[in-house]
């Protein structure tokens, strides 16, 4: 009955039963080209010798196609291109992370043992007089100079290799120059006098492992020599000897490292996995654990603040342009009104830092005032709220906005006729009405903002900072503090940032799942 | 009657609340900005000569930006990955909203608390884990590697699937289940269903989260930064943020300048889009 007092614009006219012919040839040529790209991700993968990525590849293809092929499973339809990206680069990466906290990962723990003791081997090189010498050539990984760092080396037969901290490759395809210098190759960048000058201290460090305790380092930038290792490792006593000291480094299987009896380590150690032992020191180390409540508290004011403030802010602002007739100057408002959202925000977090700033800043100059807003906690923590308020309450406008204009008028036009005032009808019909849209907008606002990194970072960089506690400012949040210790000292530490990173995130889970329960959208869910 | 009378005094208030919360919020909007207009268009483009209105006024800064750096070419970057991920984004989300909204299936409540979750996780941290990820990639097909655009905007889209879903199942479950179980009858294939029936009347929403995507994308710095190293491949954020990094205060003029361009182009789509919001299609479907 309805459809017959469809007016001409509404679309959907002229369906096709059991689908258009349009339809059908689409879907033939995107599973072709489906099955093009699961052979290109496949060929160097084949090439490789890589049976795991190849099954991975065989095995996505197949239940694409087993989704598209068939007549049912239609919501699998719609949901597999998102979830398959969504496994990919999300899911993926956070289930590596757990594993990750795990383990003793981070700067001189990067690899395996083999690893570990290839590079201890390599890095203790001395020249030997029948060592063979190279041609060397410093060159960066892939196509920019700033890539990682690999020696291109020509031995005296010509034969070119490509060496880095793994070891040593062919590279048949190299183009050399009259001296031997590698001119051009493949998927690598030669880099000039300059560049490979500016990397001085990598190309000094970087020993390439030659196998049998050998190894290839720099002389200079343009030769190389190989040399015996001064440190050797002993698969018998699981040990590396030094033949310079004679000192005996025995291997810690528990936490990766090789040591002598009295405790001295080489820098270079291996992953291992640790179990509890970072979540143990975030718990065990005094001065994390008083740390680590005042700034979740904070943590805790900082997005709740905001999202209350946006969700306010945007919301009025939403009310106060949705009239049924036309205001005045609607359009102007509108447009200056999602400003703050259409600037690039991380340059706006540092142009706000500049005009709170205390000796040459503008509100300071407006004001007439000599306030030194980010040194004080009070103000430092105001600023950042008003900064990030300030950012984000045009996005909360558009959200309002569009979730408004879903709610039929008459169902407010309906509730006014029965009596009600316009506050009341907006509370009992509008406000709940909008919600269902909103809340969990509002839950992700929540949660982006107790993970925003650059907000604080780009303002007020967590401080200022108390006389004591040089490492947890007033304004700091969970993730610039873990981000301060993890990788601001002395070199990354990813397992226990990880760590950290597992923490934050069942926190906000936590409160933003209560937050769920008790939302209206719980209903929908459940429908 | 005394409603009649009352009438158009009610109505004067009302314009008045809602001018003066317009202005309020209006002025806290934009006086910021000010600030940023009027450092970009002072010629001596330092932080310290800076004023909330210029004493004179000249395109020095927009000149040096543009001639002196690789700006416009961070700037094409910016756009076409924003532009890309806006529309694959969009698509994404719309076409899993969809089965959200519309189809009872077993894992439908996990799925969509799923998606809630997994992205509360701090996504920076993971960053270790995509970097690792795509050093494999890198040697195996370094086309979608480290310093490409496809290998960031996979990144992206592997976010595709987020709050922007549950926005748009929002909107979806508004559209009234009458229209879908009609075009049925008429014989609409599911495909038709969505194509042609629903996606039309949620254009207000796809506009909506089209217009988020392309801004944040835009604003996106942290992936950006791991993955372009590369000078041609950068986009603006990285250009900019290495611009003051190198020289804050004699460099302040350009960074304002390249801020200013940098949020015309987000203007304008919103610009754009501002009709599509605006025409709420989908109340007008409830009507008929």
């Amino acid at each position: 009955m309805a459809t017959e007092k469809t007016p001409p614009p509404l679309p959907g006219g002229g369906l096709a039963p059991r689908g258009s012919l349009a339809g059908h040839l689409v879907k033939a040529v995107l599973l072709a080209l489906s099955a093009g790209v699961a052979a290109w991700a496949a060929w160097p993968l084949y090439e490789t010798r890589n049976w795991a990525g190849l099954g991975l590849v065989a095995a996505v293809t197949g239940v694409v196609w087993w989704v598209y092929l068939s007549k049912r499973r239609v919501p699998a339809k719609y949901l597999l291109p998102g979830v398959l990206l969504l496994i990919a680069f999300q899911v993926v990466p956070v289930v590596y992370t757990v594993a990750a906290s795990a383990t003793n990962h981070g700067d001189g723990h990067r690899g395996t043992k083999e690893e570990a003791i290839a590079r201890i081997e390599a890095s203790s090189v001395t020249r030997t007089a029948d060592g063979r010498e190279f041609t060397l050539t410093i060159a960066a990984e892939g196509g920019s100079p700033s890539g990682e760092l690999v020696f291109l080396l020509t031995d005296e037969d010509g034969a070119v290799y490509a060496g880095d901290a793994e070891g040593l490759t062919p590279l048949p395809g190299a183009r050399t120059g009259p001296t031997g210098r590698v001119l051009g190759a493949d998927g690598y960048t030669p880099l000039t006098a300059a560049q490979a000058n500016g990397r001085g201290a990598e190309v000094a460090e970087l020993a390439v492992p030659a196998g049998d305790g050998a190894g290839i380092r720099a002389q200079g930038l343009s030769a190389a020599y190989e040399g015996r290792a001064a440190r050797a490792y002993d698969a018998g006593c699981d040990c590396i000897t030094d033949s310079a000291t004679g000192a005996v480094y025995t291997a810690d299987d528990e936490h990766g490292v090789f040591a002598t009896e009295d405790g001295e380590r080489l820098s270079q150690g291996w992953r291992v996995g640790v179990g509890a032992d970072n979540y143990a020191r975030l718990a065990a180390d005094p001065g994390i654990a008083s740390a680590f409540f005042s700034i979740l508290g904070w943590n805790t004011v900082f997005a709740a603040g905001t999202t209350l403030g946006v969700f306010v802010l945007g919301l009025a602002v939403a009310l106060a342009l949705h009239t049924p007739d036309r205001l005045r100057g609607g359009t102007l408002y509108r447009l200056l009104l999602v400003l703050p959202y259409a600037m690039p925000a991380f340059a706006m977090m540092l142009l706000w830092r500049d005009m709170f700033n205390a000796d040459f800043g503008l509100v300071n100059r407006l004001l007439g005032t000599d306030v030194d807003w980010l040194g004080g906690a009070g103000t430092a923590r105001a600023v950042a709220l008003t900064v990030n308020i300030w950012l984000g309450f045009p996005y909360m406008f558009l959200i309002c906005t569009g979730a408004l204009q879903a709610i039929p008028r008459e169902l407010v036009q309906a509730a006014r006729l029965d009596g009600a005032g316009a506050w009341q009808a907006f509370r009992q019909v509008t406000l709940p009405l909008l919600m269902v849209a909103v809340a969990p907008v509002l839950i992700a606002t929540f949660a982006f903002n107790f993970n925003n990194f650059n907000a604080i970072w780009l303002t007020t960089k967590g401080g200022p900072f108390p006389s004591d506690s040089p490492t947890a400012g007033y304004t700091d949040l969970l993730i610039t503090y873990t981000y301060r210790l993890a990788f601001g000292g002395q070199g990354a530490e990813y397992g226990y940032a990880a760590a950290v990173s597992v923490l934050i995130f069942l926190i906000v889970t936590l409160i933003s799942f209560t937050g769920l329960r008790k939302s209206a959208s719980l209903e929908e869910v459940n429908r | 009657m005394a409603t009649t009378a009352r009438r158009p005094a009610r109505r004067t208030l009302d314009r008045l609340w809602r001018h003066a919360l317009l202005l309020a919020m209006t002025a806290f909007a934009v006086f910021p900005i000010l600030f940023v207009v009027s450092a970009a268009l002072n010629p001596l483009g330092t932080l310290s000569s800076s004023q909330l209105l210029p004493a004179q006024a000249g395109p020095d800064n927009f000149e040096r930006l543009l001639t002196g750096t690789g700006y416009p070419r961070w700037y094409i970057n910016s756009l076409l990955l924003a532009v890309c991920n806006a529309a694959a984004t969009v698509l994404l989300s719309a076409l899993a909203a969809y089965a959200f909204s519309r189809f009872r299936f077993a894992g439908r409540r996990a799925g969509l608390y799923g998606l809630l979750i997994i992205q509360m996780f701090p996504q920076f941290l993971a960053i270790v884990a995509i970097y690792l990820m795509f050093s494999a990639v890198t040697d195996l097909r370094p086309e979608i590697g480290f310093d490409t655009h496809w290998g960031l905007l996979l990144v992206y889209l592997g976010g595709a699937l987020s709050i922007n879903t549950w926005l748009m199942k929002g909107f979806f479950d508004t559209v009234p289940a009458e229209l879908d179980e009609a075009a049925r009858v008429d014989g609409a294939s599911h495909a038709q269903l969505f194509f042609r029936i629903l996606l039309p009347l949620v254009a207000p929403v796809l506009a909506i989260v089209g217009l988020l995507v392309f801004i944040s994308t835009v604003n996106e710095f942290i992936m950006a930064s791991v993955f372009l190293r590369d000078g041609d491949s950068k986009t603006v954020a990285l250009g900019l943020y290495a611009m003051v990094a190198d020289q804050r205060d004699a460099n302040f003029g350009m960074f304002a300048a390249g801020t200013l361009l940098l949020a015309a182009p987000v203007l304008a789509v919103f610009w754009y889009l501002q009709r599509h919001i605006a025409e709420g299609l989908t109340s007008g479907a409830v009507k008929g």
